[in-house]
């Protein structure tokens, strides 16, 4: 059983070097593809073996799954099936070498959630930083060279800082006697520990975990990053990357609200939140480009979270965990529709695109689908998560916050709608030569499979609480309940 | 048996070389300059390992002093020195405050380091621990360094020295993280340096030249 852990540590990379080296054949190209669904099979087997029993570990204690592992490594596999699956229908792929570094992301990505040690995980969000730089800079021309150059200084200034802090945590438990980097040790030892000291290294953890969650103040990189990669690497990294990097600050918060009480990382991480929040909705009202629009609106998500993070407790915990899930699924889908759109119209300024409802119905619909799902509209589970926050954050006092929250959820609703409905509705205009005018092309159903999967699971999620809850519950048991 | 003296001059002897590398590369603009300090920052770092090691009685610490000897004093900073030539980047590197108040945020700076360390001075007694806030300024000069300078090498070593300043807090308050962590922070870090090298040649064959100041077409 012990083994399922190395499963997605060790065939992702196979894949990978078997990609490379094979890349001339065809069947290279769904070599990621494969990687994401070994990952998600490995996630589904271990929510269903680790659910409500003991954790399992390997490596000496290195790594270890418990409920929140299994849950987030379900959703690293499905929101990369998503986003890899749906990339198999564009013409025209990149090489082997894409591939592999694919691969070689999601199997960094499940070292960080697997990890029990807080060194390892740190090498791994660093490795997603070394392999997705060259996956953002991989068209050519100057704009994704300035996105690939800003994401590696600021992904790797944030990352050292969150190390600064490890490695004063790690003094905060040598002056107990017990020098310790894993997260269970932590947590059982962490009243003995030194509460200035912590206090130091858990601000400068988060500050750096939350720089590769793209939260404001240290955002600046995510939308030229998110904006200037190929459609499945923005999927991927809205999806995945934000999402391990909340994680990662989740489990900061756990051993933090031991050692010092709820209220520092709350302070914080409300900060922190708000911010994003405030950020997001100013910029999306006023943005000119689509695929930006859809990065600003990973920034408000993850702001939306982090504030739910803040809130704590079962239900707000709950709530952010069903939100990294169908936040990732959906922003996957809309970065590869957004990708199919700029196939098909050639521009990514949202003035450049009109009347895609009327001209592209196969374009436009499930934009249109993934939008209303970000927006927070019911039966999307976003709708419910987002409620859940709300009320959670009303019950513990928050009512202020919470009041702030709505105010800039309704701008950022406006300045999404906005824009998504001036690209989608309208009459068509008559074209000037109608010669010129091209022949319409549709989508293939099967190329249409991965995105309105994923929008029907989150729109399913709400509904059927039977697939989720005990996972979720378990998870949450993991971050919240006593140890 | 530790000869406590002399442990205690050699900790502040290194120390006090760290900090006079990093005040000195926020002083000067030359890059190659900026570069062979990088070189004298990394041995006084591996001096320090060393030291501490030796006193400590673990002969394991010395390899971890050659190691970073032999990646921040030699590989780095070499590495550094061929995207240079090869990029031919102009030779004094303009920033954005003039040198006296560059000197006087240093000074600050190392003030404010010195606050901040106080409850991991208290942590732990004996002169290693006293020499924290040198490697906490560091970190906050190399920050200084990373967000005042315009050419994208000058960046990067920034962000090295930020990367030495978190080196010393490690070996100072926990005789070094366990060493399979530091063997990986070393690698991601050589990657990373790698991975900068590649994109400023790029960088450098798309605009001619790396000043970071064009790079402002991505905006809102």
């Amino acid at each position: 059983m012990a083994a399922l852990l190395w499963i997605p540590l060790v065939f992702p990379p196979a894949l990978g070097a078997l990609a490379a080296s094979r890349r001339r054949y065809r069947w290279a190209r769904g070599l990621d593809l494969a990687a994401a669904v070994a990952i998600l099979a490995t996630g589904l087997t271990l929510v269903v073996t680790v659910s409500g029993r003991a954790p399992l570990t390997a490596a000496g204690g290195l790594l270890r799954a418990d409920a929140l592992t299994a849950y987030m490594l379900t959703t690293v596999g499905a929101v990369g099936v998503t986003a890899l699956w749906a990339a198999l229908s564009t013409p025209g792929r990149p090489d082997g070498w894409f591939t592999a570094l694919v691969c070689l992301f999601l199997s960094a990505m499940s070292l960080a959630v697997l990890a029990d040690n807080l060194g390892v995980l740190w090498v791994a969000v660093e490795a997603t930083t070394i392999t997705t730089a060259f996956l953002v800079g991989y068209r050519h021309g100057r704009p994704p060279l300035e996105a690939a150059w800003k994401y590696v200084v600021l992904g790797s200034v944030g990352v050292a800082v969150a190390f600064l802090g490890i490695v004063l945590m790690y003094a905060a438990t040598r002056a107990t006697g017990h020098p310790t980097l894993s997260w269970t040790e932590l947590v059982s030892s962490a009243r003995a520990l030194d509460p200035a000291v912590t206090k130091l290294a858990v601000a400068l953890t988060t500050l750096g975990f939350a720089t590769k969650a793209g939260l404001a103040p240290m955002h600046s990189w995510l939308p030229d990053a998110h904006s200037q990669a190929p459609a499945p690497v923005s999927g991927l990294m809205s999806g995945v990357l934000l999402s391990v990097a909340l994680y990662a600050i989740l489990r900061v918060k756990t051993v933090s609200d031991v050692a010092l009480g709820s209220g520092f990382m709350r302070v914080l991480l409300i900060t922190l939140g708000l911010l994003s929040l405030a950020v997001a909705a100013g910029l999306m009202l006023t943005q000119r480009d689509y695929k930006r629009l859809l990065a600003y609106s990973s920034i408000e998500h993850m702001g939306l979270m982090t504030v739910g993070a803040a809130v704590g407790g079962p239900l707000a915990t709950a709530a952010v965990l069903v939100h990294m899930l169908a936040h990732g699924l959906v922003k996957a889908g809309m970065f590869v529709q957004a990708g199919r759109i700029l196939a098909a119209e050639g521009s990514t300024r949202i003035d450049d695109v009109h009347a895609l409802m009327a001209r592209r119905p196969d374009l436009a619909g499930p934009f249109l689908a993934g939008t209303a799902a970000l927006l927070g509209f019911p039966p999307f589970v976003l709708f419910f998560t987002e409620v859940a926050i709300i009320i959670a954050g009303w019950r513990a006092g928050l009512g202020a916050v919470m009041g702030v929250v709505l105010v800039l959820l309704f701008l950022a609703f406006a300045g999404v709608g906005r824009h998504v409905l001036s690209m989608t509705l309208g009459p068509v205009v008559a074209t000037a030569s109608p010669a010129d005018a091209p022949a319409p092309h549709r989508t293939r159903a099967a190329a249409q499979l991965p995105v309105a999967l994923a929008l029907s699971v989150t729109a399913l999620a709400g509904l059927a609480a039977w697939p989720l809850a005990g996972v979720v519950t378990a998870a949450v048991a993991a971050l919240v309940g006593p140890l | 048996m530790t000869n406590g003296s002399l442990f205690a001059q050699s900790v502040a002897a290194t120390t006090g070389l760290l900090m006079l590398t990093a005040v000195l590369q926020v002083w000067r603009r030359s890059i190659g300059a900026s570069t062979r300090l990088l070189a004298v920052q990394g041995g006084a770092l591996a001096a320090l390992v060393a030291t501490i090691g030796l006193a400590d009685g673990a002969p394991e610490v010395v390899v971890a002093a050659a190691l970073v000897f032999a990646l921040k004093a030699v590989a780095l900073p070499w590495a550094l020195t061929r995207t240079i030539t090869r990029s031919g980047a102009v030779r004094e590197d303009s920033a954005t405050v003039n040198p006296v108040s560059g000197l006087l945020a240093a000074a600050a700076l190392t003030t404010l380091a010195y606050v901040v360390s106080q409850p991991i001075v208290a942590l732990d007694s004996g002169p290693a621990a006293h020499a924290v806030p040198a490697g906490m300024a560091l970190v906050l000069i190399g920050f200084l360094v990373l967000m005042t300078r315009r050419q994208a090498i000058s960046q990067l070593i920034g962000f090295l020295v930020i990367d030495n300043g978190i080196a010393t807090v490690a070996f100072l308050t926990a005789g070094g993280v366990p060493f399979v962590v530091e063997l990986g922070v070393s690698l991601d870090v050589v990657l990373v340096v790698l991975i900068l090298r590649v994109l400023s040649s790029r960088i450098q064959l798309a605009h001619g030249h790396i000043d970071l100041q064009d790079l402002r077409e991505l905006r809102d």
